[in-house]
């Protein structure tokens, strides 16, 4: 028999390793072998624990050690489903939410480097479907399938790949950026650390597609757990033949290496993340020259989020149509949502785009955490703006959201409870642009200093109405000068408190919405 | 070029060489200097520079752009916390507080750090000590992580 319990590091930040501990102390199951996995990203459930009945993944959530030996016992003499923690089949769970797992199909279900079973569980497939067919093909592929960058810029991916691919060059590279900084957001860190292999097949198909030969996966620092497992792959990787001189026997060559950023937040804005790549300060390049034309070291560069990159194997397998048959209007196939916050039931939810975040938060997330009124969600990072409860009937999709002034970004929603002081948080968005900003540019370097000035003395009630239009001329000065969305975008979410929550601001709600 | 007086580092050196080879290897030494000595010295930049024929100045800028590089050694331990929205919503905030007061006191050998997003949201608040993250923090337990004069052994 195996037992299934998660090595994701926010599993083990909760007690997944003392349960797996537990686990092979006991007697009773002695036989047992237990399997590391991923994290299905049902986290208020973790430490979560499955086991293999009737052909299915039943689960039991959550487990503490505590809970261990009478759980054992309970699994070697059948008696399990009456066990107070048991769940009942997984995929049900899945289905039961709406969840529609291409990218996930297999985090969370097998152990992240076991090479067989990610081939068994369909991986690879992808990639062997590309190399039957030429570069072009495939990025025709990836145009069909409607697939936009999942990092928050939302720029359709097939597009991106076709001026690599035109741009001719002998040298080309495949960068991932796995420079996960926006609060709220972990979708990249449970793929790399729960299904490492899905993500190379992504590299490596992109590699085939526009002719490059080297991939590089930029990751950040705060990440070390999955710079372990992504090296563990990487070695298995090549030994199994995914990555090398011949991939898969196709004699086209493609490896990968593994960079670690050192903590600079910009360092996720495509260009900085070049420049560090390089060696240098994380400054944001101008643009153009594209990166896809003059990247790293000045060649042609695919550089697309993690999530982005390891959806496009299931396109490859599964077909482009299948994947844009997901979604809405011009935002299609799955949307890998980050729930989390001041919310009953955190995790990640990958569902076609489409779902209101009335739906998400208060019937599959079950409300706040807390118990009190859901007063707004930051969605999309600390760029993104605070959507108000009487806008939650937004569906989740690009243009959707634009519409709202808000943003998708990365797709984390962050919910906050009726005890969150909105002034705070414009202060704090800006403190945080001012702590990241790569100093480049003068709107970004100086201007979120002068908010939070100008946000202190609206704290003080000195000149308040005053301070507050300052406070909107700066905003769009930063939105209409900065160089990058680091400063373009630090403005969104204090627009938003103030339009939505100007009451926080000390202003009359009448007189304050002028925007 | 001005090459470094005093006698060159060989795990420097060491370093060095083992990274030159590859496009842009600053980080991936800088990483690796720290790694081995805790911290990045001025003699180390000095060296590096002259390894990689760079400018003093060069890698001095890289060193300081990025949080993670120290130019000073560092206390036994480090302890992160993360200052962001996902754990400010659920009380993060206070968790920071309190490591602030213990660190201000000087409680135990540990080194605080703010840091924004560890990519634990969904069990916030979140710290992470000596690279290992530690899920749904307060108050009481981050202070008990300075106590006793090590980070250590108290985190579970």
């Amino acid at each position: 028999m195996k037992i299934y319990i998660p090595i994701d590091s926010a599993a083990v930040s909760i007690g997944a390793n003392e349960t797996a501990d537990a686990f092979t102390r006991q007697d009773a199951i002695a036989d047992a072998e237990i399997v590391r996995t991923g994290s299905r990203g049902f986290y208020w459930l973790e430490p979560m624990v499955e086991i293999e009945h009737e052909n299915r993944r039943v689960g039991f959530g959550p487990v503490e050690a505590a809970d261990v030996p009478e759980l054992a016992r309970a699994i070697a003499d059948g008696g399990f489903e009456s066990h107070p923690h048991y769940l009942g089949d997984i995929d049900h769970m899945l289905r039961a939410q709406g969840q529609r797992r291409m990218t996930f199909a297999r985090c969370g279900v097998i152990e992240p480097t076991d090479w067989s079973a990610f081939v068994a569980r369909g991986g690879s497939a992808g990639l062997r479907a590309a190399l039957d067919n030429s570069g072009q093909a495939i990025v025709d592929a990836v145009k069909e399938s409607g697939l936009r960058g999942r990092g928050g810029a939302g720029f359709p991916t097939g597009i991106k790949w076709q001026t690599v691919h035109d741009t001719a060059s002998e040298t080309k590279y495949v960068v991932c950026n796995a420079d996960e900084g926006d609060s709220g957001t972990y979708a990249d860190r449970m793929l790399m650390e729960g299904d490492p292999f899905t993500l190379f097949e992504g590299m490596a198909i992109a590699g085939v597609a526009v002719g490059a030969e080297h991939g590089l996966i930029y990751l950040r620092s705060e990440y070390p757990d999955a710079e372990r497992v992504l090296k563990r792959a990487l070695d298995v990787a090549r030994a199994e033949g995914m990555l090398g001189d011949s991939v898969l026997g196709s004699g086209k060559r493609f490896d990968i290496q593994v960079r670690m950023g050192a903590g600079a937040y910009i360092c996720g804005e495509e260009t900085s993340l070049l420049e560090s790549l390089e060696g240098k300060r994380g400054l944001v390049r101008f643009k153009p020259p594209l990166p896809a034309i003059q990247g790293f070291m000045g060649k042609p560069t695919v550089i697309n989020n993690v999530i982005t990159l390891a959806s496009v194997p299931a396109i490859m397998a599964q077909g482009a149509p299948m994947y844009a048959d997901l979604g809405i209007n011009r935002s299609r196939g799955t949307l890998t949502i980050q729930l989390c916050g001041n919310v009953a039931r955190p995790g990640l939810y990958e569902m076609p785009f489409g779902v209101t975040l009335d739906h998400l938060i208060n019937e599959i997330g079950g409300g706040s955490a807390s118990g009190r009124p859901v007063r707004t969600a930051q969605v999309g990072g600390p760029l993104g703006a605070y959507v108000p409860a009487a806008h939650f009937d937004t569906p989740l999709g690009y243009e959707e959201m634009a519409d709202k002034k808000a943003m998708i970004g990365h797709g984390g929603v962050v919910v906050f409870d009726d005890t969150v002081d909105m002034m705070q948080q414009a202060r704090f968005a800006m403190e945080f642009c001012d702590i990241e900003s790569c100093g480049k540019c003068t709107p970004c370097r100086v201007g979120s200093v002068r908010a939070q000035e100008v946000i202190d003395r609206i704290i003080a009630d000195d000149e308040r109405e005053a301070n507050i239009e300052l406070l909107r001329e700066l905003c769009d000065t930063m939105i209409n000068g900065s160089l990058c969305a680091h400063g373009g975008m630090a403005p969104f979410p204090v627009l938003s408190a103030l339009n939505h929550f100007s009451e926080d601001f000390g202003v009359r709600r009448e007189a304050a919405v002028t925007s | 070029m001005a090459r470094s007086n005093g006698k060159a580092d060989p795990e420097v050196v060491a370093i060095c060489a083992r990274h030159q080879a590859s496009d842009g290897p600053l980080l991936p030494i800088l990483h690796d200097v720290q790694a081995h000595h805790g911290y990045v010295s001025d003699e180390a930049i000095q060296q590096i520079a002259d390894e990689l024929n760079l400018s003093r100045a060069e890698v001095f800028g890289v060193v300081t752009f990025y949080h993670d590089f120290h130019r000073e050694p560092q206390r036994a331990h480090s302890l992160k916390v993360c200052r962001a929205e996902a754990c400010q919503s659920v009380g993060g905030r206070d968790v920071w507080a309190a490591a602030s007061t213990a660190a201000e006191r000087g409680q135990g050998d540990v080194q605080l750090e703010a840091v924004y997003c560890l990519g634990n949201c969904a069990c916030a608040p979140s710290v992470q000590l000596d690279g290992r993250t530690i899920g749904r923090m307060n108050p009481e337990r981050v202070s008990a992580l300075f106590s006793a004069g090590s980070g250590a052994g108290v985190a579970s």
